[in-house]
């Protein structure tokens, strides 16, 4: 659990007040851009850094009172970090040894563990003997070895191509799941973050956007900048009026129900670009500029009055208007966020 | 885990007083102003210093000295400079025996090399002569310059040059223009290395100097071998204070650990 | 240099131009150091008589006389034995130095380093001068264990072995340093912050991390530090004196003294050989033991 843990460098604040709880056996993803404080953040939970402000506590206890070397806590870092003069199995072996476990023990142990990631061939091979994708393998098995009661995951898969990166995804979710491990991991990747997690903590500049499902955060998104960094999205400024008894959003003529604790005034719509269609009439009124084929689906944008709007739809054979068409968009009421009027440059 | 407990920094403090004392000592003795090995205990004189210039044995090997190592880093990086680019840019076969060649003289121990300077020039009756030196050095402080300018030259990235032909310039002004200017830094530092080198040789020289043609190093040599007076000091201090500011200049514009670790790391 | 009017076709002027531009350089370099060396094992090759002077046969009596004379076995024993605790105590020394000057911050780091690397560019003659002044009867290096009470009269250091060894170990502990700083750079820090998250303290991290890591970089620095300790020569010459004579001296008064050129080249030809032999053993076993660790 960390509580209103805070870091702060001179003048500038790396991580602020930032209050999670992570509940046992859950895969929790600390996602954000570059600079947001997520791998500062992981750093003093693992006890590499010291936090300025706030605490820590595992089981109840205070960690920041543990030295990093007894915090019991598996780590597999960016570069992996595995101990280059040791082979495979003695690099799993080593957290084992710091816990003088006998000799036996420990090499049936290390065949497990092994086992689970499915090295078992590669335990005498050295480091760099092996490909991105073993090495990485390797430093996890490593950090599984001591059965840690927490697993802290630092960007592993960024140093990987695509194609494996999706692979790990997989078994490491697999991994974690049968063990049932407490799991944090550090990423910039949102589709790794939300395939992967039970809950995602989306940060940016140091402050926490959202705690969130991923699905949740994908179409609820609490801010702006969480909107714009889960996927692509579509933002229109709006205006939010009481009717009645109910609040109603309105850009210039058109005019749906919703949902929100927000007070009337200006206000930002936020639309998914797989969640707008077409309609005959009655939608918001544009022209079509720009058609790309991406494969499984066309990437459409759409000059409106309140910008350019990006549309993504199936390649499902369906008929798309052509480029200088004018066309009417929709979409559903519940398909769209509505969020405070700030600036959206994230 | 970044910082340096008591015990190492103690153990750190000794061994900067082990590397300092000689060099300190020589300083201090330099300013005695009494007639014998002292130190300057009642105070500072410039005495030995004085006594320096009467001396024209050293200050003619002095500049004997200064002259050899402008012309021998020179020529050297003369030398060097085409080699370094050959070995940078083309892939060419030889180019790993053409590199190591370059870098035999550091391979062969001074004294060796004495020994066969001396035999050589005897034989082709160069001996005694400041052109052999010259060669002497040249051929000794070429691994310098050499591994100075080999990494500033594999350091350039090679499509500069390439834009600067798409660009219409010819081979000489792609040179002149745009690879030396970028080099220069690597270059440059390689002649002050090289200067540095020649300067301070001694275990060659001493076999193929002769009376006439001797440098500081060498005179101090001999010199020490009768008696050690602070006059040897003097010079000495000299020569510490001049290579100190060789090389912070040094360091300036390139780097201490990287002129002799070399890129890499963090 | 080609311009591009040139007849000839862009590759052909190509390949020639590495030969060209490195062509010079190379020339020096075997006129100048290759045929003296040829020379020098020629000339080892041939008697000498004190009053003929050097005669131009070709014999390997030299090299009888050097193996059959214990004098020699002497000179070259203690020649190597010098070397051999020059390098123990400079690795002894250099290693933890290098290792303290990697962990310290800027602008101490710079500065420390400045200092340690520095004296390599002063003239060797200076430094051995320095511990010419530290080590007399009176110097201070007996002053200072007088005063500390640890001896009662002074200690011989000059003309001894263990002046030499002191102030060879003083000039040559930087090459130590030089080569450890190089290997310690190349680390990846996390790799000790992994070890630590796993549960070593510090001194396991020291000895069973960053030691067997770092271990190809003390070696080299240790060969390099042997090499250039077996061939000395100013300083053994100054701090030993005429009556401790190590390999290179030796070749240096046969030279200038004796003016028995043959045996002096004979002597030096032995000294390279011993070295290029221990130098490229060493060389080839680190690589072997460790190329599998290490690329």
């Amino acid at each position: 659990m960390l509580d209103g843990l805070t870091k702060s460098y001179g003048g500038i604040v790396a991580v602020d007040h930032l209050s999670l709880t992570v509940g046992e056996g859950e895969f929790v993803s600390l996602l954000g851009p570059s600079g947001c404080g997520k791998t500062t953040t992981l750093q003093m939970i693992a006890g590499f850094l010291e936090p300025s402000g706030g605490r820590i506590s595992l089981d109840g206890a205070d960690l920041l009172a543990v030295p990093p070397n007894k915090r019991g806590l598996g780590i597999v870092f960016q570069s992996y970090a595995l101990f280059p003069h040791m082979t495979a199995a003695e690099n799993v072996a080593f957290g084992l040894e710091m816990r003088r476990m006998p000799r036996a023990d420990r090499d049936a142990r290390v065949a497990e563990v092994l086992a689970l990631v499915g090295l078992t061939a590669l335990a005498d091979r050295f480091p760099n003997r092996m490909s991105g994708g073993q090495q990485q393998r390797v430093a996890l098995a490593r950090a599984l070895a001591i059965r840690p009661k927490v697993l802290l995951l630092d960007e592993p898969l960024s140093n990987l191509d695509a194609k494996l990166r999706e692979e790990m995804q997989i078994e490491l979710r697999q991994i974690q799941q049968r063990l049932g491990t407490t799991t944090i991991l550090v990423t910039h990747d949102q589709a790794e973050a939300m395939a992967l997690s039970d809950r995602v903590v989306i940060m940016n500049k140091g402050r926490v956007e959202q705690i969130a499902a991923p699905d949740v955060a994908y179409s609820e998104p609490a801010s702006p900048f969480v909107a714009n960094f889960l996927g692509k999205t579509n933002q229109f400024p709006a205006m939010l009026r009481a009717d009645g008894g109910r609040h109603v959003v309105a850009i210039g003529e058109l005019a749906w129900p919703a949902d929100t604790a927000l007070p009337p005034g200006p206000a930002t719509i936020s639309v998914r670009p797989e969640r707008i269609g077409f309609t005959a009439a009655g939608g918001l009124p544009g022209v079509l500029r720009n058609r790309v084929f991406q494969g499984n689906h066309w990437l459409l944008q759409v000059q409106t009055a309140s910008g350019l709007v990006t549309i993504i739809r199936q390649n499902n054979g369906e008929a798309l208007p052509a480029e200088g068409d004018r066309i009417a968009l929709s979409w559903r009421a519940e398909d769209m966020s509505v969020m405070a009027a700030r600036d959206t440059a994230a | 885990m970044n910082r340096n407990g008591r015990l190492a920094l103690a153990f750190h403090t000794v061994f900067i007083g082990f590397i300092l004392a000689p060099i300190l000592v020589v300083c201090a003795v330099a300013f005695t102003s009494k007639g014998y090995l002292s130190l300057p205990t009642d105070g500072l004189s410039l005495r030995w210093f004085r006594a320096i210039a009467a001396n024209p044995d050293f200050t003619s090997a002095l500049w004997a000295s200064l002259w050899l190592g402008t012309l021998s880093a020179t020529i050297s990086v003369a030398l060097a400079v085409p080699a370094a680019l050959a070995i940078a840019r083309y892939r060419f076969p030889g180019r790993e025996a053409v590199a190591t060649l370059m870098q035999a003289p550091l391979m062969v121990p001074p004294a060796v090399l004495g020994i066969a300077f001396l035999r050589f020039f005897t034989v082709t009756g160069l001996s005694g002569s400041f052109a052999g030196l010259v060669m002497s050095h040249v051929v000794i402080i070429m691994p310098y310059a050499l591994r100075l300018a080999l990494s500033a030259s594999t350091g350039l990235d090679p499509q500069i040059e390439h834009a600067a032909a798409s660009l219409g310039a010819s081979s000489f002004a792609i040179f002149r223009r745009v690879t030396l200017p970028l080099i220069l830094p690597g270059v440059v530092s390689g002649w002050v290395l090289a200067f540095i080198t020649s300067f301070d040789e001694v275990t060659m020289t001493v076999f193929i100097a002769s009376p006439r043609t001797t440098t500081l190093p060498v005179r101090l040599f001999l010199y020490i071998q009768d008696n050690i007076d602070p006059l040897v000091a003097a010079v000495s201090a000299g020569l510490i204070a001049l290579t100190a500011v060789a090389m912070i200049l040094l360091d300036r514009i390139y780097g201490l650990d990287r002129l002799l670790v070399g890129r890499g790391g963090r | 240099m080609t311009t591009g009017e040139s007849t000839r076709r862009p590759a052909e002027s190509l390949r020639l131009t590495p030969y060209l531009l490195s062509g010079p350089a190379l020339a020096v370099l075997a006129a100048l150091l290759v045929v003296p060396l040829i020379a020098t094992f020629l000339l080892s090759l041939h008697s000498f008589d004190l009053y003929k002077g050097i005669e131009n046969v070709y014999n390997f009596r030299n090299y009888a006389d050097i193996f059959s004379d214990p004098y020699f076995y002497r000179i070259y024993g203690r020649t190597f034995r010098i070397a051999l605790i020059v390098t123990a105590l400079a690795v002894l020394l250099g290693t933890p130095e290098a290792y303290i000057l990697n962990r310290m911050r800027d602008p101490w780091r710079r500065i420390c380093l400045l200092l340690v690397l520095g004296p390599l560019f002063i003239s060797i003659v200076s430094r051995t001068l320095g511990w010419a002044l530290l080590f007399g009867s009176t110097g201070l290096v007996n002053q200072g264990l007088m005063a500390a009470g640890l001896i009662e009269s002074p200690l011989q250091f000059m003309y001894s072995e263990t002046g030499v060894v002191i102030a060879l170990t003083h000039v040559l502990v930087p090459f130590v340093v030089i080569s450890v700083w190089a290997s310690l750079r190349r680390l990846d820090p996390q790799v000790e912050h992994a070890a630590v998250s796993l549960g070593a303290g510090q001194s396991t991290v020291l000895f069973r991390i960053v030691l067997p890591q770092v271990m190809p970089g003390i070696l080299s620095g240790a060969i390099i530090v042997f090499a250039l300790a077996a061939s000395a020569f100013a300083t053994p010459a100054i701090i030993g004196g005429r009556r401790l004579q190590v390999a290179a001296t030796l070749a240096y008064d046969e030279f200038l003294n004796t003016l028995n050129w043959p045996l002096g080249a004979a002597i030096a030809v032995l000294l390279v050989i011993a070295n290029v032999v221990i130098v490229a053993g060493c060389n080839r076993l680190i690589e072997r033991r460790y190329a599998q660790v290490f690329q």
